[in-house]
């Protein structure tokens, strides 16, 4: 239910609808694509990592000296969460061949190939497993598999959302393993969306060039993710779930390895040891870290505590100054504000127009181009919407959607997001959703290699804590694909790895040269990494808990 | 145009201040009224780990029974998603001690046989719907179970597509079905054996193995940022 106010608005784009459904109808182009030079200015003035403190010189670590992302430049110039001297070593609760952290797609597709590789693998998780944000994405996974396209179009496309920074070897087997990719999951169960002759349905998505988003209708995240955790309980005798059991560090030996790590339990506060041959960090990503004070997409754990771990640890970021934000967030009605309205709604042909009704921008640009253009619509030339609480937005025409492929097209392929706004009295059959960016996704990340290994040894990463897949912005259903084939390529070579390592003795030295290197650095914090939790708890409650004491977020 | 509101995702204004009553596991508190249940619950103070996941209505972590007022009806919500009323009374319901199933998919047939080996209380259904009347997704359970007793796995699948798996159905259903298990049975088994195989994705797949890409793909990875620039931004769109 939309207030009075915003009636003549939303009567606007009803008036302009069928002006825009013509040209729509007929094949050419809706607007014009931004040309390279345009692209460059927009994003300038206005993507919010362009902003003179998006970025701050990163004072420790592998990376010292850069300037990345200030959130996350915070949570790295931080205090451990323990005190190395109150830990006997010796004392080991778990010993294993592959330990993942992280419970998400990236950290099941490892432990499955992992455990197919011959390894015995523990899976330590800071909520349930498929808490993750691979269980929320909707819109879909990218594959070359139409014969309009190939592998060498799909490498194209990625690489030019990623502003030609992605690492070629990287985005090679990107786009190769795609299809082998579909066909693992099909395999495993997964229902991806047909035509009549049993060939995947393809939609474009942000800077693609060819139709090759494939999905479960907008379900796409949790038809993968479900199977996946199916598969993975499937095997209670090769993979060991551990739940709620955040990492706080990682563990290493004397000979420089990563030897699994520290285990927080999150129910009864005690810590446990894992030893592990061969470690992969699969923690997501940082949307809770609310950077620019964004609300978020991202599911509640995502805090960025791999990148604490491994930084840690010795091994270095890539490209940690790029944020994804998604251009279309909800933000009416108050109580769903940041959530993801999938792309795959501007696939299907829905158009986000201004105040006036009219369209500013090609629908389906890359994320941080749409991100830009609709902020400047808002900023720059006021033609936002205003809500009751004093966000802004502009209108995404989902109605549109059924008069360009008929009737019923939202109900079957936009589940999800026909019922999130039914909840809240809005049918976007008949209504357009409100929307604005909202944080997503970390571009960058633990740097990573073919093998998926960082250079440390023993320490691998997969999906959306790694860096160098995606460049500087990741398109629309590479990040499904990146977790499943490099979760698949990370378990593969840490089972292998594994089997020849010889683990020295365990040592949390790491962590005191850390502590080291803050104090010669000269950083003087208070606060404690990784966070494990976003602190939502308000002041006026805070002075009332007069005797708890704040490890970081947690008390 | 105030700079700081459009970015502003936290301490998000609330448009009314009035405040109603809410029973937390049945202690009373005062909250906004147009808070939904999970923000409700951190006003007061709770610091979420149980009962918390995406937020967003997909995850299933936050299910949450309640009854407001007078009414003697139990209902069920996801607490992301559900907005507060006064007098309500929750009840967070965040794990499902219900029956897992092991089993391997490329030993089964997609047949009602398989699924009744795997969960044979499945054929106790008393067709009470009382799963269908809880489901925060508004699923037709009962319909779907149905579907999985004759056979219907395609009906099975097609039905339960949606679930959330929060495990509400299973904790109400007297027959003690693990409808979300059956359903998830159901859509493997769907997705690997019933759903339709096309050409494309096995034509694709051999043109990979006999190596059609290799050459051209290795020629893109030594490509300098000129090259590969220009190359993106004169490649061919096609919309079809």
């Amino acid at each position: 239910m939309y207030p009075d106010y915003m009636r003549e608005s939303l009567r606007k784009v009803e008036r302009t609808r069928p002006a825009r459904l013509k040209i729509a109808r007929s094949g050419e182009k809706v607007f014009p694509a931004m040309s390279a030079k345009d692209t460059e200015e927009v994003l300038r003035d206005f993507h919010p990592d362009y902003k003179p403190d998006a970025l701050r010189e990163v004072g420790v670590g592998p990376n010292k000296g850069e300037r990345i992302t200030s959130e996350v430049a915070d949570v790295l110039e931080s205090h451990s969460r323990i005190n190395p001297d109150d830990f006997d070593l010796s004392r080991i609760d778990y010993d294993t061949d592959v330990l993942v952290i992280g419970g998400g797609g990236g950290g099941a597709a490892a432990a499955l190939l992992a455990r197919e590789n011959g390894a015995k693998v523990v899976i330590a998780t800071k909520l349930r497993i498929g808490d993750a944000n691979s269980m929320m994405s909707q819109g879909g996974i990218q594959a070359a598999v139409n014969p309009n396209d190939s592998p060498l179009i799909h490498y194209l496309d990625a690489m030019g959302g990623g502003h030609f920074d992605n690492k070629p070897e990287l985005v090679r087997l990107l786009t190769m393993d795609a299809p082998g990719v579909i066909r693992w999951l099909e395999d495993l169960g997964v229902m991806f969306d047909k035509d009549p002759e049993g060939n995947m349905v393809t939609r474009l998505g942000g800077g693609t060039s060819r139709k090759r988003l494939h999905s479960a209708r907008d379900y796409t995240g949790a038809a993968i993710m479900r199977v996946l955790r199916d598969e993975v309980r499937n095997h209670p005798e090769d993979i060991q779930v551990i739940e709620f059991s955040a990492a706080v560090e990682l563990l290493m030996d004397d000979k420089g390895q990563v030897a699994g790590a520290l285990l927080y339990n999150l129910e009864t506060e005690e810590y446990e040891i894992v030893r592990a041959k061969a470690t992969i960090i699969a923690t997501g990503g940082y949307g809770r870290l609310h950077i620019k004070g964004f609300a978020t997409t991202n599911h509640y754990g995502a805090t960025a505590d791999g990148l604490v771990l491994g930084y840690r640890a010795g091994a270095n970021l890539l490209y940690m100054d790029a944020v994804q934000y998604h251009p279309t967030g909800a933000v009416y009605p108050e109580q769903i504000v940041g959530f993801l309205i999938t792309e795959k709604v501007r696939g299907l042909g829905g158009q986000p127009v201004n105040k006036h009704g009219q369209l500013f921008v090609f629908p389906l640009e890359p994320r941080d181009v749409e991100t830009a253009c609709f902020i400047r619509e808002c900023a720059r030339r006021d033609n936002g919407i205003r809500t009751p609480t004093g966000m802004v937005g502009v209108w995404l025409d989902s109605p549109l959607i059924e008069f360009i492929n008929g009737e019923g097209t939202i109900r079957r392929d936009l589940p999800a997001m026909y019922r999130q706004f039914d909840r809240f009295g809005i049918d976007i059959t008949k209504e357009p959703m409100l929307v604005f960016p909202t944080l997503h996704y970390q571009n960058g990340g633990l740097e990573i290699n073919v093998r998926g290994e960082t250079k440390i040894k023993g320490l691998y990463v997969a999906g959306e804590a790694s860096g160098g897949v995606h460049g500087r912005n990741r398109l629309m259903g590479n990040s499904v694909l990146d977790y499943n084939v490099f979760g698949r390529r990370a378990g593969i070579h840490a089972a292998r790895e594994a089997r020849g390592v010889k683990l020295g003795k365990l040592s949390l030295d790491h962590v005191r040269r850390y502590e080291e290197d803050l104090r010669e650095s000269g950083i003087r914090t208070s606060r404690i990494s990784p966070i494990l939790l976003p602190d939502y708890t308000r002041p006026e409650t805070k002075a009332r808990q007069l005797t708890t004491h704040y490890e970081g977020t947690l008390r | 145009m105030n700079k700081d509101r459009i970015s502003s995702g936290l301490n998000r204004g609330t448009t009314r201040t009035k405040l109603v009553p809410v029973y937390i596991m049945g202690k009373r508190y005062q909250v906004p009224d147009d808070l939904t249940i999970m923000t409700a619950m951190e006003y007061v103070g709770y610091q979420l780990k149980r009962g918390v996941g995406c937020r967003e209505g997909f995850c299933g972590a936050c299910v949450t029974v309640y009854r407001s007022g007078n009414d003697y009806k139990l209902k069920a919500g996801l607490a992301c998603q559900t907005v507060v009323e006064s007098e309500m009374y929750v009840a967070q319901i965040p794990f499902t001690p219900a029956n897992n199933a092991i089993y391997d998919v490329k030993e089964l047939q997609p047949s009602i046989s398989s699924i009744q080996s795997i969960y044979p209380e499945l054929m106790r259904c008393l067709s009470c719907n009382s799963c269908t009347r809880v489901c925060p997704q508004n699923i037709e359970v009962m319909d779907y179970i149905q579907a999985a007793i004759r056979g219907d796995i395609a009906k099975l699948a097609d039905l339960s597509f949606d679930c959330i798996m929060c495990g509400i159905c299973a904790m109400r259903c007297p027959a003690e079905i693990v409808q979300y298990n059956v359903a998830l049975l159901g859509r493997r088994l769907y997705g690997k054996y019933l759903s339709k195989k096309g050409p494309y994705l096995k034509k694709r797949l051999e043109e990979i193995r006999e190596g059609r890409f290799d050459e051209g793909v290795e020629e893109l990875t030594r490509l300098d940022r000129k090259t590969l620039s220009r190359r993106y931004y004169e490649r061919d769109i096609e919309l079809g």
